[in-house]
């Protein structure tokens, strides 16, 4: 009701504000609404943040700024390494979007100003907003790594940590590896994108080469002691791997124990750390990670490298206007997955929504869920439910966890079944 | 039907308002868009597995939520996710989704004689609760009908052995089915994908 009567009333503001474009430069001029909301980055926070502010007010003009022209899904794209799946199921483009009436255009912000409430593009644009969304996603700390950067990882070896031609590069790396070669994997410090994702990725190079070349070895150099999901991949491993024999495919080598990676010779393919040297055949480095680069530029980060945020709006504590969501915000207790995007874009859409008509802000209520696939037949998850209390975010107690550590065939089965739908339904909810 | 749901819900609100006054409230819809994830945009799925929850009746879709919470079924995750909401919140999204249409899968494939036999299998023994092939929200008997081939098919499997429990005079008729057909839920699930009538 509420809603009908001020999108009535909007219409006639438009089409008042329309036979008077010619007043240009007044900060509202183009497509004559008067609450504007830009988003930068058309992942799986900004996208979902974009649909579901048009789904809730028609009247708010949506601007989505994004520098690809098509998408590449971080989930599932582990499958793509192994073979399972093609790069084209796991893209997707803007049309859905533009259906919704947001105007997407491609292109790279390059900077935003929190005081004159615009973001500047590469393209040599500028768009004026009321409120601002950040959604920029994750960029790397490749001076972590003596001798790793952005020319090596595109050229030789991969992070493959945002989908799309190095997804590629690494799996065709992986299929014509020689039989019996040695792929090591270097998993990040903490907090990074997708904490079960490294693991995720060994059990499907396993898989692969269990098939393929059943004499190849997979070697997980980690900054860390433990790791998500870490009895489930560690019994998965087991299980499927030969993990803790002699002929184990894979070895997991703790920070402490060596783990810690300092140096890349790129030309040696050699990975080394405090002590050991390692030389693989393929070498695969996950770099210990930060907010997007234009959260940086922007202003918006602490000295964690990463945004801090209010739980109930997502806006910046540091930039009024300003709402970061997604990897990039320091989102804690939720974690940095696509389904904790997903949930903070519509919490943080709710929120502007209302703020943009004056309205009291909803209290929010938020979900995640991490599928994993550790071999055919067998998938696990981890689920939480999460609510506003107190001004923070919090776990609600008694939900969630982890699929059970008692193997079951029948529910493991469903379990990747069920993995595959949510590939489905968090894509059509995000992009259609 | 929209407009009783949206009666209920404010009241609901207005209800839980004064109970907990000082605890954070989520919205019918802010609870909702988040099972969305899972479940498809307003609850419809356009996956093979995951079922669609978009128009279940919320009498339904509440029973549903309260036996996953209290272990009754014997779900891969949904228990991990009823567990945190209350009964009152089950009620908001229960009025949330059955408000939204209800959405058949088409993308999914099925076999045509086995659907034309089990139409029949259908018409026989189960349509008298579950009517219209098993769309309809007043039954309070969740959606057959172009809901997603997979979640047919272990509901089926969890009502047989035992691990979903199920209604005596359904038990019965499910038996006699399968008595006079060992296919019978092949052909009854292709029948239901096919979303037709
Ligand atoms: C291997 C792997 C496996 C994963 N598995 C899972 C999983 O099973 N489940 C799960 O929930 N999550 C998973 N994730 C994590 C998930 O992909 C991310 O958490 C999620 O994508 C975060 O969303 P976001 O919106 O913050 O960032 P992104 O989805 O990365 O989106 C950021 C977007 O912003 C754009 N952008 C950045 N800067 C600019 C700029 N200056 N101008 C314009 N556009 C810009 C980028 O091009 C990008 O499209 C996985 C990730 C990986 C890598
Ligand atoms: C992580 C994914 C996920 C999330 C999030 C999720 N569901 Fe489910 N839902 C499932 C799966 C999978 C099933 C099948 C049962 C099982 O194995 O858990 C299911 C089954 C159901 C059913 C039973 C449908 C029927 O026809 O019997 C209902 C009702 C339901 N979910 C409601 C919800 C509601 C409401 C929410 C949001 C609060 C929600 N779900 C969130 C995955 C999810
Ligand atoms: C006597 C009435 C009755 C008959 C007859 C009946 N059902 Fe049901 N059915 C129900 C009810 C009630 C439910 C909901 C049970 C619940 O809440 O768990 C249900 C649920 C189901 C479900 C689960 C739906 C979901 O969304 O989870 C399936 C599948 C199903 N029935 C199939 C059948 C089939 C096949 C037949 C015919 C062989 C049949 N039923 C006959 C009453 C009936």
């Amino acid at each position: 009701m509420n809603k009908q009567n001020r999108r009535s009333f909007l219409k006639t503001v438009g089409l008042g504000a329309a036979a008077t474009t010619a007043a240009a430069y007044a900060p509202f001029a183009i497509g004559g609404s008067s609450k504007k909301v830009v988003i930068v980055g058309g992942g799986m926070g900004g996208a979902v943040a974009a649909k579901y502010i048009r789904m809730m007010d028609k009247s708010i003009d949506v601007t989505l700024i994004e520098s690809n022209k098509d998408y590449f899904t971080g989930f599932t794209s582990n499958l793509v390494v192994s073979g399972q799946r093609s790069l084209d199921e796991i893209k997707f483009g803007y049309d859905g979007l533009r259906g919704h009436g947001i105007n997407v255009v491609i292109d790279k912000a390059t900077n935003i100003d929190a005081n004159a409430k615009s973001v500047k593009t590469a393209g040599g644009k500028t768009f004026n907003y009321d409120r601002c969304i950040v959604a920029p996603g994750i960029d790397f700390r490749y001076d972590r790594i003596d001798g790793y950067n952005e020319d090596v990882a595109n050229t030789k070896i991969t992070h493959a940590w945002k989908a799309g031609p190095q997804t590629v590069m690494l799996r065709d790396q992986v299929q014509s590896m020689k039989k019996g070669g040695t792929v090591i994997i270097s998993a990040p410090p903490n907090p990074f994108r997708c904490s079960p994702g490294p693991y995720e990725r060994v059990s499907q190079i396993a898989g692969y080469f269990k098939k393929h070349n059943p004499t190849a070895k997979i070697l997980v150099l980690d900054d860390k002691e433990k790791f998500s999901k870490f009895g489930l991949f560690i019994g998965g491993w087991k299980k499927h791997y030969g993990y803790g024999t002699d002929n184990s495919m894979i070895e997991w080598v703790k920070g402490s124990a060596g783990g810690k990676i300092e140096s890349v010779d790129v030309a040696g393919m050699t990975l080394s750390g405090e002590v050991d040297d390692y030389k693989g055949d393929v070498i695969n480095i996950i770099p210990a990670q930060k907010a997007g680069n234009i959260a940086h530029v922007a202003g918006l980060t602490n000295a964690s490298g990463w945004c801090p945020i209010e739980g109930k709006t997502f806006e910046s504590t540091i930039h009024k206007n300003i709402h970061v969501i997604g990897d990039a915000a320091i989102q804690s207790p939720l974690p940095k997955s696509g389904y904790a995007a997903n949930s903070e874009g519509k919490v943080c859409a709710a929120a502007i929504v209302a703020m943009l008509n004056g309205d009291k802000v909803p209290d929010p209520s938020y979900v995640n869920t991490c599928y994993s696939v550790i071999a055919p037949g067998d998938g696990i998850s981890v689920a939480m439910v999460y609510a506003y209390k107190g001004g923070k975010i919090v776990k609600v107690k008694g939900s969630g966890g982890l699929t059970s550590g008692k193997f079951n065939a029948k529910l493991r089965g469903r379990e990747e079944q069920y993995g595959y739908s949510w590939f489905d339904n968090i894509t059509q909810d995000t992009f259609g | 039907m929209i407009r009783k749901t949206i009666i209920k819900s404010t009241l609901l609100v207005a209800a839980i308002a004064l109970s907990v006054q000082s605890q954070a409230v989520p919205s019918a819809e802010a609870l909702s868009y988040t099972c969305a994830g899972c479940h498809g945009t307003n609850g419809a799925s356009t996956g093979d597995a995951i079922p669609s929850i978009a128009g279940l009746s919320s009498t339904y879709l509440v029973d549903a939520m309260k036996a996953y919470k209290n272990d009754e079924r014997d779900p891969t995750i949904m228990n991990r996710i009823a567990k945190g909401y209350s009964e009152e919140q089950f009620e908001l999204m229960g009025s949330f989704f059955e408000a939204q249409e209800v959405h058949k899968n088409r993308d999914q494939t099925f076999d045509v004689a086995k659907a034309a036999k089990g139409k029949k299998l259908h018409n026989k023994y189960c349509s008298k609760c579950h009517t219209d092939a098993g769309i309809v929200a007043e039954d309070d008997a969740g959606q057959l009908s172009g809901n997603a081939k997979l979640f047919l098919q272990y509901s089926l499997a969890d009502f047989h052995d035992g691990t979903r429990s199920q209604e005596k005079k359904m038990k019965k008729k499910i038996k006699k089915m399968l008595k006079r057909d060992k296919e019978a839920f092949d052909l009854i699930v292709n029948y239901y994908v096919s979303g037709k009538k």
